[in-house]
């Protein structure tokens, strides 16, 4: 399987089914590869699994396809892979990877579950931009019969707080669009914040569309919970000290990258909220304060 | 636990099982003499029952004493053994000194006198005076202390050794010529006997400079690896695996320890950063040299502080390499501040509560650092995480020779004769403990931790263990 039929094969996932996220899609592809794979050792095996996430890195730029990447060739190779043949080899990662994404598409399920409680009657709710796990959770908190109402903003220069507004007027839960600029207005109304999260980094951070950092500060300000909702597989291993620590190939979309040459006319489409302004992180492995992320990370990386 | 600390329990547990029984026994007498009180206050038809009350209070003794000792063996199986203080911070109890001195007469150790006035808040800490070092009181050549452990104790106690990673590497190869020089004595075995002849070189040690961390670690590690020694092996073989191990735990924790810390340490710099970096701390300036070394462009700024000076030689070393630095003191750490985008500091010692050790001065730079909104990292081995937990810098600290704190200025010393001076107190601190929500993040040889995760490398340490 070389690069463009990786590459198409990543864009029908996506196209498949619009409510996936990148890093299934991702993974899934990585598992056909691997499926389709023709290599003769185990390293070469791992080193074309790492070349072909480098590849879908290059399609998708957001943080998580890389860490799904990372996290899915953790995951087949944590286990004895001491068999003469190549090709049981290749089984048992197989199994692995299947096992791998069987969880994983359960880990939105497992989140809603944990975070709709702390959502109570009467609650009003700020997110920001379009998160499909944020929806998820309003979901179930809409379907036990809780009644609140949600501030989303429009999250400029893409203006995917629309399409959250949208998907929310479905659920028949009124919502409001506002401007990003409005947050610290409409935040003393407003009884906690929850937002997605594209990575999780290793201080307990996240890294999140632009304008999360500004919301977090606000909210701080106000004395508002704020909430981070996100998959386990959204863990990266980074860790950076403050916004420029970022690398770039994580803060311009992917098509940006490759054709402008001076980055610091473009405008970055994420930011890092740092640890000490989050309150809980809601994740499939439980709800977890910031400082318990890095336990988890070793658990899952050493 | 070895056999002497278990002998000492069963000392503790029969001397508690005493006290306890006389002060029932007390109790007992008292609710007698009440019992005796209250008949005899009463109306006369009273007096014969009081025999009564006597038989029936003594033989009540006798089945109360029974149901006591079941109670207190209960007690004592279910009551958890309390850790004891290390002596060397408990100085203003006289029985604990008491301990100490019997302790080092049967290891045949002088004993080291504080010296000086000590200031009230510390006076639970030894002060000992640089001109009165402990080898003026033992005879040279020494029959008990090995030759190359009083010259690493004098070496600690002027403090021509200094420096964490230093003291512990001079340490291990003091440790590695009395391996050398060791021979068993008939009818012992090796693994026992080496450990007892180590116990008074520790005692040694420490009364030239209290232990630090790292050492402590180092030492536990050593006793550790003598005691898995089989009893069949050779002295020769023995005596090679130990020197072996010694050398790995060296190579392993300190040298590779330093490279791989290096590696990561240099992601985080980017050329155009200013660097702050205090006092001279092995690990910092390795790390800054290999960056050097890279060919990352950064500039260096020098923080000092007295009487210890040891930001000089930082300086040194640093502009040898031909980076550039800038040289401050401590006090204009809020000017300089504004220039600097990263903050890189060392540790004495990471405690178990994300608490930071370190030299003094040090929770002063991370604290104006957070107000300003610099990113403080602090590079540390793994070999210096501890167990124990500080909140404050005066529970367990080091008091140094007060004299340092006297300087000549234009032919003037004005702390010349402070010892004269009722109610003046010098104080020369050497370590301080910093928060860990004033550091942003702690880089050791397994990589890039926030301050909060030290208890989980320690647990993950003793699995592995």
């Amino acid at each position: 399987m070389n690069e463009e039929e990786l590459v198409e094969y990543f864009r029908a996932q996506m196209r498949k089914d619009p409510d996936m996220a990148s890093a299934v899609a991702a993974i899934r592809t990585l598992l056909e590869f691997l499926k389709r794979d023709k290599g003769e050792t185990i390293l070469g095996l791992r080193e074309s699994l790492t070349s072909a996430t480098d590849c879908l890195t290059g399609v998708d730029s957001s943080v998580a396809v890389s860490s799904g990447g990372e996290l899915f060739l953790r995951f087949i190779s944590l286990t004895s892979l001491e068999h003469q043949d190549l090709s049981r080899c290749k089984k048992v990662m197989e199994e692995r990877g299947e096992l791998f994404l069987e969880k994983i598409s359960m880990s939105r399920a497992k989140v809603a579950k944990l975070c709709h409680t702390f959502i109570k009657d009467g609650a009003k709710i700020l997110t920001h931009s379009y998160s499909r796990v944020v929806l998820r959770v309003l979901e179930k908190a809409a379907a036990e019969k809780k009644r609140f109402s949600v501030y989303v903003t429009e999250s400029q220069p893409d203006a995917a707080g629309r399409q959250m507004a949208e998907a929310l007027r479905k659920l028949n839960v009124p919502v409001t669009v506002v401007l990003d600029a409005a947050v610290g207005y409409v935040l003393e109304k407003v009884d906690l914040v929850i937002v997605g999260a594209e990575g999780v980094v290793e201080s307990g951070g996240i890294i999140n569309k632009i304008g999360t950092y500004q919301m977090a500060v606000c909210s701080k300000a106000h004395n508002k919970p704020f909430y981070v909702v996100a998959e386990s597989f959204k863990f990266v291993r980074l860790y950076p000290l403050n916004q420029q620590d970022v690398p770039d190939k994580f803060k311009y979309k992917a098509d940006t990258l490759k054709t402008v040459q001076n980055l610091s006319e473009e405008h970055p489409m994420i930011d890092y909220t740092p640890p000490s302004l989050i309150t809980l992180l809601f994740t499939d492995l439980g709800v977890l304060t910031p400082s318990a992320v890095s336990d988890e990370l070793i658990k899952l990386y050493l | 636990m070895t056999k002497e600390e278990k002998q000492r329990l069963r000392k503790e547990k029969k001397q508690q099982k005493k006290n306890k029984e006389k002060k029932d026994d007390n109790a007992s007498q008292e609710s007698e003499k009440e019992k005796k009180s209250v008949s005899s206050s009463s109306s006369a038809p009273q007096p014969p029952t009081q025999p009564a009350t006597q038989k029936g209070g003594s033989s009540c003794c006798s089945l109360k004493n029974v149901h006591d000792m079941v109670q207190k063996v209960t007690l004592i199986l279910i009551f958890p053994v309390v850790k004891r203080l290390p002596e060397h911070i408990q100085v203003d109890n006289p029985d604990v000194l008491k301990k100490l001195a019997k302790k080092l007469e049967r290891q045949q150790i002088p004993l080291r006198l504080d010296y000086g006035y000590k200031v009230s808040l510390f006076s639970h800490l030894h002060q000992y005076s640089r001109k009165a070092p402990l080898t003026q009181q033992l005879s040279i050549p020494s029959s008990v202390i090995h030759p190359a452990i009083v010259r690493l104790g004098l070496q600690y106690s002027q403090g021509i050794v200094a420096g964490s990673n230093a003291r512990s590497v001079a340490l291990l190869h003091a440790f590695k010529q009395v391996i050398r020089d060791y021979t068993t004595p008939p009818n012992e075995e090796l693994s026992r006997d080496l450990v007892n002849k180590l116990k008074p070189y520790i005692s040694f040690l420490n009364q030239c400079r209290p232990l630090s961390a790292s050492m402590g670690n180092a030492i536990k590690y050593i006793k550790k690896e003598i005691s898995n020694i089989p009893s069949q092996c050779k002295e020769e073989e023995a005596k090679g695996k130990l020197l072996n191990c010694i050398e790995c735990y060296i190579n392993e924790k300190i040298i590779l320890a330093a490279k791989a810390i290096a590696k990561y340490a240099i992601e985080k710099i980017s050329d155009g950063d200013v660097i702050l970096v205090y006092g001279c701390s092995s690990l910092v300036n390795h790390i800054l040299c290999e960056a050097f070394e890279k060919n990352r462009k950064f500039r260096v700024i020098v923080v000092d502080s007295r009487p210890r000076l040891e930001g000089r030689e930082a300086l040194r070393r640093l502009v040898q390499r031909g980076i550039s630095c800038t040289y401050v003191l401590i006090s204009a750490v809020s000017y300089i501040l504004p220039e600097v985008s990263k903050v890189f500091l060392g540790a004495h010692a990471l405690l178990a509560n994300g608490y930071v050790m370190s030299r003094v001065g040090t929770s002063q730079i991370a604290l104006v650092a957070k107000a300003f909104n610099v990113p403080v990292l602090v590079c540390c081995e793994t070999y210096k995480f501890c167990e124990r937990v500080q909140t404050d810098s005066f529970v367990s600290n080091e008091l140094d020779d007060p004299d340092d704190l006297i300087v000549t200025r234009k032919g003037k010393t004005q702390l010349e004769d402070w010892q004269q001076v009722p109610l003046l107190g010098l104080l020369n601190l050497v370590y301080d403990v910093t928060p860990p929500d004033f550091v942003d993040l702690v880089i050791t040889d397994l990589g890039m931790i926030p301050c909060t995760s030290v208890p989980v490398v320690l647990r993950v340490k003793n699995v592995d263990l």
